[in-house]
Order: structure tokens, then sequence, then C-alpha cells
């Protein structure tokens, strides 16, 4: 995935980022086909939540570049990017139906009866108020709305994390489903057994640096074991 | 549920394997309409692609037929179908020879157990 393609939806170059004197991310290089399904996996403050956040613009980088649909992140790349941050940004005092209009509001690509099916399939209640949620179920309703965009790239910071293995297989089943094959969608986490048969690719970021990007067949041929076995050795300390 | 797949091979390989078998022990029929790439990636929780992959390794064989208008079908060639049934019927006795000889029977002691056990391995 490091070589350069015309093709790439996303095309990130030399990219930096410091706070201080912590280097969060060290020169990376990445190019996204579209198409896929690509992990983000690395350890805790590996830089993962770092790199997401500059895609959305939501961090500017200290230096480098990062091209996604060939704009810089910003209210170009916001209508092609739909971003499940690490943590939603609803208030507690908001109902799943108020979340609804904020996504009609904003994103002229919500695909609104899609959204509704999806909720009634997961038996959530547009009445219900965000606060008497679980965790587990907050995190679906977040999941569906942000699916429910008619999106190039969708970006999910941890979708997975906090949530019981039920849940777990409804969100990754609704990911399955609901994605456009056109489109590419990055995701993030650290759970890498529960996910890896969905991916693609993987690409594995240390201390700031990409230290491998590859297709998770390849890594099952190559090592003859799973790629969370071999991201254990990789990280094993 | 999602299927249990072996953590150390391919996981196409895996999906193939499964195919097939379901396809052998008749529980997709012969003509029977199979369910869409999608759908049986999301049953499985495997990616779209691989399951594509999975699909075209069947295609490639001839156990799968792509068919313009309405997805894709079950052969129903019953010969290809028989073929196939009889390569995992190998398979698996090619497997039982190994564990025997491992366990240190030898060719005739393999054959009389078998003989005397023989159909009454459901009792």
């Amino acid at each position: 995935m490091n070589e350069t393609r015309t093709d790439s939806l996303v095309s990130i170059r030399g990219l930096t980022k410091r706070y201080g004197k912590i280097t969060a991310l060290d020169n990376v290089n990445l190019e996204l086909p579209p198409g896929r399904i690509i992990g983000l996996l690395g350890p805790n403050g590996s830089g993962k939540t770092t790199l997401i956040k500059l895609m959305n613009g939501l961090l500017v980088p200290g230096r480098g570049t990062i091209l996604i649909d060939g704009n810089i992140p910003g209210i170009a790349t916001k209508s092609c990017v739909s971003y499940l941050p690490e943590r939603f940004y609803a208030s507690d005092s908001m109902r799943v139906e108020d979340l609804f209009s904020y996504f009609e509001d904003f994103y002229a690509d919500f695909d609104k009866s899609k959204a509704l099916g999806l909720l009634e399939k997961l038996q959530i209640s547009l009445k219900s108020p965000l606060k008497s949620l679980s965790k587990g179920t907050r995190e679906k309703a977040a999941l569906v709305l942000v699916m429910s965009r008619r999106a190039k790239l969708y970006i999910l910071d941890e979708p997975i994390a906090g949530v019981d293995p039920a849940a777990r297989d409804v969100i990754l089943r609704t990911i399955i489903q609901e994605y456009d094959e056109s489109s590419t969608i990055l995701l993030s986490t650290h759970l890498i057994s529960d996910i890896e048969t969905i991916l693609d690719d993987v690409i594995f970021i240390r201390d700031g640096k990409t230290l491998l990007s590859s297709s998770v067949e390849d890594i099952r041929s190559a090592q003859g074991r799973s790629v969370d076995a071999y991201f254990r050795e990789v990280f094993a300390c | 549920m999602a299927w249990t797949l072996d953590s150390d091979r391919p996981i196409y390989a895996q999906i193939v394997e499964r195919l097939k078998l379901q396809i052998v022990s008749g529980n997709y029929p012969p003509g029977a309409r199979l369910p869409s790439v999608r759908e049986l990636a999301a049953q499985a929780s495997v990616n779209p692609n691989t399951m594509q992959k999975a699909f075209t390794e069947l295609e490639r064989t001839g156990l799968i037929v792509t068919l313009r208008t309405s997805g894709r079908i079950v052969t129903q060639d019953g010969e290809r179908i028989a073929v196939a049934r009889r390569e995992l019927a190998q398979e698996q006795v090619r497997l039982f020879w190994e564990q025997m000889t491992q366990l240190g029977y030898d060719r005739e002691q393999i054959l009389s157990l078998l003989l005397e056990t023989g159909g009454n391995t459901h009792e």
C-alpha cells in the first residue's frame, strides 16, 4: 500500500505531529485505496487517534500533507468523510431523534430511511434519551448514524471498544452490510482477534511510526498464523 | 453467529472448504440459489472481498455457477458434486490413516479394527 497510486483515496506524505517535546507521529507515509476495509492497529499511545484527528482536520500537521480525495482536511473533506470519534459528541440530554435531526441538517449525504431501518433492526427507539441507553447501545446508535451517510471514507475510532461480544458481532455485521463497496473504511482498534476476519488490510503503528502495511491474507499465508498472533510478537516488549 | 475459523490459515481457503461441505452435504442442494456475497460475508463475519475470492475459487472449480440475471447457484452437475464429495472423503481417510499410524497401528490392525467397529459408531 505504500507505493504511489494515482487511484488513492487518501494520500499521506511525511506526516509529523509533535505535542511539545513528544513526537506523536513521525514521518508517516500511507496510501489508502478505495474499496477496502483497513485496520489501524497499535498499542495504546502509538498515535492512532492523532492520525485520525489529523485526517478529520481536528489537529493541524506539524509537517507533511494529507490529501483525501484530492483535498486537504477541511470543509471539502467533511462532506465525504464520515467520522465516528472515540467519544461521541452527543449530549446526554438529547434523544436519539435529536441526533437524527443533527445528521439530517449537517450532512447532505445522510440516508434517513437507511438509518431508520437499521435502528429498528437493532431495536433502538427514536424516543430514547441518550442517558437511558447503555454504553453499548449508545455506540450502536452512533455507528448507525455514521454508517448511514453515503461517504467515500468512513473513519471509525475504536468502534467496538467497551461493548459485549454479542453487540460486537452486531456492529461488525452492520459495518459489513452497510458500507458501499467503492468506499473505504479505516478503523482503529487494539482488539485485533475480534475484527481481523473482516479486514482487507492492516497498518501497524508504534511510537508514531508505521511498521507495516499489508493484507490480512498475505500475513496469514506468510506467517502461518493470525494477524493477532503476529501483532503480539511484533509488539512484545 | 460468526463462523469459527482457524487462526493459522488464510481465511478464504477455510471459507471454500466450508461452502464445499455445505454443497456436498446437500445443505445447498444442486441448483439452489446462494446468498449474495454481502449477505454471506455478514453471516460469517468476514470481509466481502474475501468471500468474493472464495466464490471465485468455487466457480473456477465448477461447483457454483454465476447466472447473468439471478446471482449464483450450486451446479446442477451431479457428477461434479460427486467428485467434490469423493475429494473430501479421501482427505478424511488420509487424516485417519495418518493419526492411526501415529498411534502405532499397522495396516492389518487398522483394517481389523475398522471391520470390528464399522457401523457401530452411533451406539
